[in-house]
């Protein structure tokens, strides 16, 4: 379970949230959506340790420890992952290599075996095929001359091949066609279960239809002004943040 | 043979006359005194039994470097070196080393393990001393590996007709081949260093591919009985026939024990017509500590001659120690569609200072080169790339391309860029292309948010950045230099 109270944080002393409070239980999907520069990235950058932001006030406990005093790579080994709005450019680095090193730390971390080449090869190819991507994929230089959509995929392969207990997505809906868009879809309801849970960043109700949330929270100005079911995404879609935002004030 | 016992006359009247040590007596006393003159170098030659020419070649190169004066065009920095407080010999297998792996600085050992080195090798690197009781079974075991490896290797080479020998063996066995080419490439007055080194040079490599002959293995000094304590002044000579191909790996990813500061060696490589040779270099000679105190100067000439149509000669070196580096592996391209490569990597950390680059002179007609320097700076360190590409009026449709690329870790560093480029051939192409990067705060982080640590992100970025020259090595080769990148880049973030 995801736990955030009276979360405040800042970049460069702005402050960006002002006291966020939201719980995911374990095996749930919430929805989180909201004006642009409402601060939803940056939640998600903050609770996966990004240093840019200096955390001001409030707690963020995950399965019961405390996220904030761990380092990023950490936090991915207790099974944090986000889903990069921008996802970076690593030239020279192997999509495979940067996998198969980044899976293997996190196995390290867990006391597990480390997987070989060969094993880790099966298991990378058995995901790209459920997930219906080509196999050139994982040859490629991570994210180095992939197109937007393409750069979407690779993060939500990631998530397959890492099989994080917390994933957060940063509108890695924005700008898919509705073919990739269901494989962003796929790709987290392949990994729902009771272990999983879910922090969906979005704009839009297109991908909710695919990835029906347990909840659905509004952002604006730096806090939860709203939260509900899969039916308030329908809601704000018709109506907009407006609304809300000025019910808020 | 009237010559010989004239110097010898000359040695045993120097060492009687006035100087405070001796060389002939005890073990820890077998070497020159300190200082540089012709009484030296007449002892270094009598040492290495070798022919007159020999010591006539190497008097009349201290002749040169008398009249030369220390180069300071390189973007380095050090204090004066005194030339005549220097050993110019010293009896290698006699140096006291450390009695045992309980002597030897715990980093060093720290270093070897991370890199992986088989226990009994560290042994060897960290320059323990084989003979000592304490130690007998660990190194002699080792000793004893290496030799029966090196003599099965010796077997096959005799075989196939390759030369492979220490060049003070090659200069008394061989002297014919070595008369023809030595100082050929590197004459003796080329540079104050290759004077140096042309004067008082005592060990290094020889090898002879004749016409036609595929090496059959890669040659490696490693694997060179006696190769263990390579000199200060190393001299490595390679001839390669019409035809053949030869490919030579220098040195080791370990970092190398070493009391001698100054390094000053000179590598010639000869290709004939359809020859290639490929020369692989890692150097990690010891850079000095954290606060940029001690470590080795290393000041190398090498230099390749494709003398015949079609050869080829081929550069890559993975440079990460040393506390100075002065290097500039070049290819003189006099024959019709020969080819010359440089692939080079330069790291440099902490206080360490790296010129290094290439030059490659057009001669020939349709003459090629390609050249890919990447520099990673990190820690207070400076990285200068220096190229020169000249195309001379015969090199009629010559082509080079350069591709210079910078990578800053941190920003107390400095990355710089030299190249000069000379064309008298209008037909001639040249094409240069440089970048300047920074490792991003947002590429670590994505890499750390996979779950890789900060250092394992680094060495990651790194080697993705070196990989156009990693993969020019050889396989064994790449995996060590791939481990060496990231040990040499620890603690340069964060």
């Amino acid at each position: 379970m995801l736990d955030i109270r009276g979360l405040a944080a800042s970049i460069n002393d702005k402050p960006i949230l002002k006291g966020i409070d939201l719980v995911v239980p374990q095996g749930e999907v919430h929805a989180l959506m909201g004006p642009n520069g409402s601060g939803k990235s940056t939640l998600g950058y903050v609770l996966s340790g990004r240093e840019d932001y200096e955390v001001t006030a409030g707690t963020v406990t995950f399965n019961g420890v405390d996220l904030l005093t761990m380092e990023p790579e950490q936090r991915a080994a207790a099974g944090v992952f986000l889903a990069f709005q921008a996802p970076v450019e690593l030239p020279g680095v192997n999509n495979a290599n940067f996998l198969r090193t980044a899976l293997n730390a996190i196995r390290r971390a867990h006391g597990e075996p480390e997987l070989d080449a060969v094993q880790f090869l099966k298991l990378a190819r058995a995901e790209t095929k459920r997930l219906a991507m080509p196999d050139d994929m994982l040859k490629r230089n991570v994210n180095v001359g992939f197109s937007g959509g393409e750069k979407k995929r690779n993060e939500v392969l990631q998530m397959a091949i890492l099989r994080p207990k917390l994933a957060i997505l940063d509108e890695t809906d924005s700008g898919l066609d509705i073919d990739a868009l269901k494989i962003v879809a796929d790709g987290v309801n392949a990994l729902r279960g009771p272990e999983f849970s879910a922090l969906v960043i979005t704009h839009h109700q297109r991908l909710l239809d695919h990835l029906v949330p347990n909840r659905v929270h509004v952002l604006a100005h730096g806090r939860i002004v709203r939260s509900g079911g899969p039916e308030l995404a329908k809601e704000l879609e018709k109506s907009g943040y407006a609304g809300l935002i000025a019910e808020a004030a | 043979m009237a010559a010989v016992t004239e110097t010898l006359d000359t040695v045993q009247s120097v060492t009687q006359s006035g100087y405070k040590w001796g060389f002939e007596t005890t073990i820890e006393m077998d070497f020159a005194p300190k200082g540089l003159n012709e009484d030296i170098i007449r002892l270094i030659s009598t040492r290495k039994e070798e022919p007159e020419w020999m010591l006539e070649w190497r008097l009349k190169a201290y002749a040169a470097w008398l009249k030369m004066e220390e180069p300071h065009w390189a973007r380095v920095d050090h204090p004066p070196i005194d030339y005549q407080d220097l050993h110019y010999y010293a009896a290698p297998k006699k140096k006291a080393g450390p009695k045992s792996l309980d002597e030897v600085d715990p980093e060093l050992l720290k270093m070897y393990e991370k890199l992986g080195i088989p226990l009994k090798e560290r042994a060897i690197l960290a320059g323990v001393d084989p003979d000592t009781v304490e130690n007998t079974q660990v190194a002699v075991d080792a000793v004893f590996d290496s030799v029966s490896v090196a003599t099965t290797f010796q077997a096959t080479l005799r075989k196939a007709g390759v030369i492979f020998c220490p060049i003070s063996e090659a200069v008394r066995d061989h002297p014919e081949l070595v008369k023809q080419y030595l100082g050929t490439v590197v004459p003796t007055g080329d540079n104050f260093f290759a004077a140096l080194n042309s004067a008082v040079f005592t060990d290094g490599s020889f090898v002879y591919i004749p016409k036609g002959v595929r090496c059959p293995m890669e040659l490696s000094t490693y694997f060179r009985i006696n190769a263990r304590n390579t000199g200060q002044f190393e001299r490595t000579l390679i001839i390669a026939e019409a035809g053949s191909h030869v490919s030579y790996l220098e040195g080791c990813t370990a970092p190398q024990r070493d009391e001698n500061q100054l390094h000053a060696a000179v590598v010639e490589l000869v290709a004939m017509d359809d020859a290639q040779i490929k020369y692989s270099t890692v150097q990690n000679w010891y850079p000095g500590d954290a606060n940029g105190k001690g470590g080795i100067y290393n000041f190398v000439t090498k230099r390749g001659a494709c003398r015949g149509a079609r050869s080829k000669i081929s550069w890559t070196q993975v440079e990460t120690g040393s506390a100075i580096t002065w290097k500039y592996p070049s290819c003189v391209l006099h024959g019709e569609d020969s080819v010359g490569e440089f692939y080079s990597v330069a790291v440099t950390n902490n206080h360490q200072q790296a010129d290094t680059g290439t030059k490659m002179i057009h001669i020939g007609k349709g003459s090629r080169s390609t050249i890919i320097s990447k520099g990673i700076s990190a820690g207070h360190s400076n990285n200068t790339y220096r190229g020169l590409v000249r195309m001379l009026p015969s090199a009629t449709n010559a082509r080079n391309f350069t591709q210079c690329d910078s990578l800053l870790i941190g920003d107390q560093c400095g990355a710089h860029t030299v190249p000069y480029i000379e064309s008298r051939n209008l037909t001639a192409k040249v094409e240069h292309e440089a970048t300047t990067s920074k490792i991003a705060d947002d590429q670590l982080f994505y890499c750390r948010q996979r779950g890789l640590s900060e250092e394992d992100a680094v060495g990651l970025i790194v080697n993705g950045f070196c990989k156009d020259v990693l993969k020019e090595l050889p396989m064994e080769f790449a995996v060590e230099a791939q481990k060496l990148l990231a040990v040499s880049l620890e603690g340069s973030v964060g």
